[in-house]
């Protein structure tokens, strides 16, 4: 997606800069529309955990864990600071490549991902923990609604660092020079989208008691 | 040294292709109009299909306690008729059209993303692939294209439902691409002077559906995942026995559903806009108006999505809230209507082909839209409620409104694509053989369904008072798919045959008939300045003092090339690939085979990371 308007700038005879109706980057904008498509994304899994985050009971009637027995708060607390702290670095990554500092960019882009792979580390072992308690995916519709949310914010957070670690390879190549900062402002509008929907799940899914 | 030798290997491994013509280059095409043609070539194939297997479901209804299809055959084809129908021919049908057209309507090159567009295409198809290889995989879905659990659940080790639940999840990954894509396009690449105001109606009922999409397929993904999780991994969402709520699944297909519908629809009118007031001789009447109840269309469809669940037992507060939306949400669409004939009214109107379809489309989308109206009113809609009427209604709107408008499209822009006019007299049969052959089958259905024949059964006893209809249905049923063989037969004849078309054979008024017939690679040999509304009447005819079009003097010839080439993308063979992968990963899934998955993850990231990081152009 990212080098797409290069070849179409090119198409343009005449102007250098691509020029577009509303003056704003093309990237951009798909990258604003994917990103609201995001929200109803995550807003289906977290109206689905809603609904069921009360129904815990196991299929042979018994009772199973609930939220508030199995939800370590300071733990994902810790976790979930080491998440936004990743989203500082991200803004100091894309600040430095800005300035053409390329040393500090890719010491910025690194410990994004590292901070990323911290938030992952920490929730394979929340959700380790969950299932030696007897919590599951097939253990209630409680189980169900919490590990298909947070796993797949799990998947966002990975992808996003795939793609840190990328810029990262990049640049250590040089091939990531100041012209493509831009590329970097998308990686960084992305992981900062999914930092935003962890607060939503941090505050709707942990804090908030279940009945 | 090394180093130059590792830069030349990966410049060997990433070099863009370069050839845009030949079969071959099919594959890596970037083009917006070969895309389009890709897209509707492929879905008119996709038609064939489901319309063979409406003909054997026809066949078995012809008569009572018929043989034809047994009732394990009798699901898989309705079900698969329908996933096909929605799925895999009307939208798709909408992007070709939106491909083809929306660059060359807003003064463009191209669309935004251009190989996001070839990805959004490959992963349609391969979608497609996915959900048709369950025929020799153990059987084809069958249950329903609305996949109700907990039915949908069932026979976890038949994987028909599987099928369903990731096919569709591929090719919602389609659209979701091309809506971002499109979006994008309209907002940002229309030529100068193109305003909002100013855009055919096409494009903003295509920019309707690009935001329709653009949330309604994340619900309806979450919604397949979740079967997905349920059929595969052992998740209890829809699962009553284990907790879980099927109800659930009813609202997230529907809250993508009911959006959906006019997914379906609005390409239609979009296309409908523009065909009347070309061959009514007018300006559309009414533009803003007819704008702006599209776009009314498009926030209100999000709010009515339960009158499909009325006798689920949502409670009468709900039923009556979602009953006066749905009513309400005729209004917008009663005014497009009513614009349409005013455009009409007073016009200088020429009744060819293109145009009948455009009437057509009116005349039947109203009966659709009545009986619509009618599921509105809740106690109503409890006796309607999976019958034959409300089979009747949809194909009114999807048909008789959504295909017939796509048909006038065809017929509108094959000049566009080909150079060549098509037939009159051939799309003169055709228009009367399908308007006929679409009456005789689906109006009947009205009656049969309030006589009470269910939906969804693969037969009926004698002695009903079903049998004459249900016969006349399958009359009908013929009679359309002979009009879809005089389609074919002029399509294919036109194509190599037909007389030349010249610039302008509609005496048309947007900015697509501004460029030779068929396009150059890159549309436009100077990008258009855009001053009016309809820009190209405008620039064909002036208006004398009782306000009478009159041709105008000067301005209308284009000018010629400048010397410059002009660059267009390069094609590029990762789109192809990165999508090759995802029905991999399904097939995977499927059979728990996690070699499969893992060479689909590797064909997708492969192509992701080429893409990425391919040169932009040679």
């Amino acid at each position: 997606m990212t080098v797409e308007e290069h070849a179409l700038e090119h198409a343009a005879p005449g102007h250098h800069e691509a020029r577009t109706s509303t003056g704003l980057d093309n990237v951009k904008v798909g990258m604003w529309s994917f990103l609201a498509s995001e929200c109803l994304f995550f807003g289906a899994l977290i109206t689905t955990y809603l609904l069921y985050r009360g129904r815990t009971l196991l299929a042979n009637g018994q009772p199973g864990p609930t939220p508030a027995e199995v939800y370590d708060i300071p733990f994902t607390s810790v976790s979930s600071f080491v998440l936004l702290m990743s989203s500082l670095t991200m803004v100091l990554a894309l600040a430095a490549i800005q300035r053409g500092d390329h040393g500090r960019t890719r010491v910025w882009l690194l410990t994004t991902a590292l901070l990323g792979a911290t938030f992952i580390g920490g929730q394979v072992y929340e959700f380790t923990t969950f299932v030696n308690e007897g919590l599951s995916i097939s253990s209630s519709p409680f189980g169900s609604a919490f590990f298909v949310l947070t796993g797949f914010h799990g998947a966002h957070v990975t992808v996003g660092i795939l793609m840190l670690l990328t810029l990262f390879g990049l640049s250590m190549g040089g091939r990531l020079p100041t012209e493509n900062a831009r590329t970097v402002e998308m990686v960084g509008l992305y992981w900062h989208f999914v930092d935003i929907v962890w607060i939503v799940i941090f505050t709707l899914v942990y804090l908030i008691p279940s009945e | 040294m090394a180093t130059t030798e590792l830069a030349a290997l990966r410049r060997g491994l990433l070099a863009r292709p370069t050839a845009t013509t030949g079969r071959l280059s099919w594959l890596t095409t970037v083009d917006h109009k070969r895309i389009g043609v890709l897209y509707g070539y492929t879905a008119f194939f996709f038609l064939l299909v489901g319309g063979i297997e409406a003909l054997l479901i026809r066949l078995q209804l012809a008569g009572p306690n018929a043989t034809v299809l047994s009732s394990d055959a009798y699901s898989q084809l309705f079900t698969m008729h329908g996933v096909t129908m929605i799925f895999l021919v009307v939208m798709p049908l909408g992007a070709a059209f939106f491909n083809y057209l929306l660059p060359l309507q807003i003064g463009a090159r191209d669309v935004a993303f251009p190989r996001l567009n070839a990805f959004s295409y490959w992963l349609f198809l391969f979608g497609g692939v996915y959900l048709y290889s369950s025929v020799f995989l153990g059987g084809m879905p069958d249950g329903g294209w609305f996949g109700y659990a907990p039915l949908s659940e069932q026979d976890l080790l038949a994987h028909r439902m599987d099928f369903y639940a990731l096919g569709l999840q591929i090719v919602g990954i389609a659209s979701l691409v091309s809506a971002v894509n499109f979006i994008v396009t309209v907002i940002n690449m229309r030529a100068p002077g193109m305003s909002l105001m100013r855009l055919p109606v096409f494009t903003w009922m295509t920019l309707v559906v690009a935001f329709l999409l653009l949330f309604a397929i994340p619900v309806i993904g979450i919604g397949l995942f979740q079967l997905m999780f349920d059929r595969l991994f052992g998740a209890v969402f829809f699962n009553p026995a284990a907790g879980g709520d099927p109800i659930l699944w009813q609202h997230m297909f529907w809250l993508f559903g009911h959006p959906e519908v006019y997914i379906l629809i609005l390409p239609a009118m979009g296309i409908v806009s523009e065909v009347l007031p070309t061959f009514s001789g007018k300006p559309l009447f009414g533009y803003a108006a007819v704008v702006f109840a599209g776009v009314a269309i498009g926030f209100m469809g999000w709010g009515v999505w339960a009158h499909h669940m009325f006798t689920s037992g949502l409670g009468p507060v709900a039923n009556s809230a979602f009953a006066l939306s749905t009513m309400f949400i005729a209004v917008p669409t009663g005014i497009k209507i009513f614009n349409w004939l005013g455009t009409m009214w007073g016009g200088n109107i020429r009744f060819r082909t293109p145009m009948l379809f455009s009437i057509g489309f009116v005349a039947m989308f109203i009966i659709g839209g009545l009986s619509g109206v009618t599921h509105a009113l809740v106690p109503s809609d409890y006796q309607q409620h999976d019958t034959y009427y409300v089979v009747a209604h949809f194909h009114y709107v999807l048909f008789g409104g959504a295909l017939f408008g796509l048909f006038s499209g065809l017929y509108y822009w094959f000049p566009k694509l080909t150079g060549r006019m098509m037939s009159e007299g051939l799309g003169r049969l055709h228009f009367w053989l399908m308007l006929i052959g679409f009456n005789l089958t689906f109006a009947p259905m009205h009656i049969l369904g309030l006589q009470g024949m269910p939906r969804r059964i693969y037969t009926y006893p004698d002695g009903m008072g079903w049998n004459f209809w249900n016969l006349v249905e399958t009359v009908g049923a013929f009679t359309i798919a002979v009009s879809i063989l005089v389609f074919m037969a002029n399509w294919i004849v036109s194509r190599r045959r037909g007389a030349e078309a010249g610039a302008d054979p509609w005496d048309a008024r947007t900015v697509e008939w501004m460029t030779t017939n068929p396009p150059p690679p890159h549309n436009f040999d100077e990008v258009p300045v855009i001053h009016a509304r309809d820009e190209f009447w405008h620039r064909k005819y002036a208006e004398n003092e009782e306000g009478v079009p009159v041709p105008a003097v000067a301005g209308a010839a284009d000018e010629d090339a400048e010397g410059s080439p002009i660059h267009m993308p390069n094609p590029s063979y990762f789109p192809l690939i990165a999508a090759l992968g995802l029905p991999l990963v399904a097939w995977g899934l499927t059979f728990a085979s996690a070699w499969l998955i893992g060479t689909g993850a590797v064909l997708v990231l492969a192509g992701l990371y080429g893409w990425a990081l391919e040169p932009s152009s040679e």
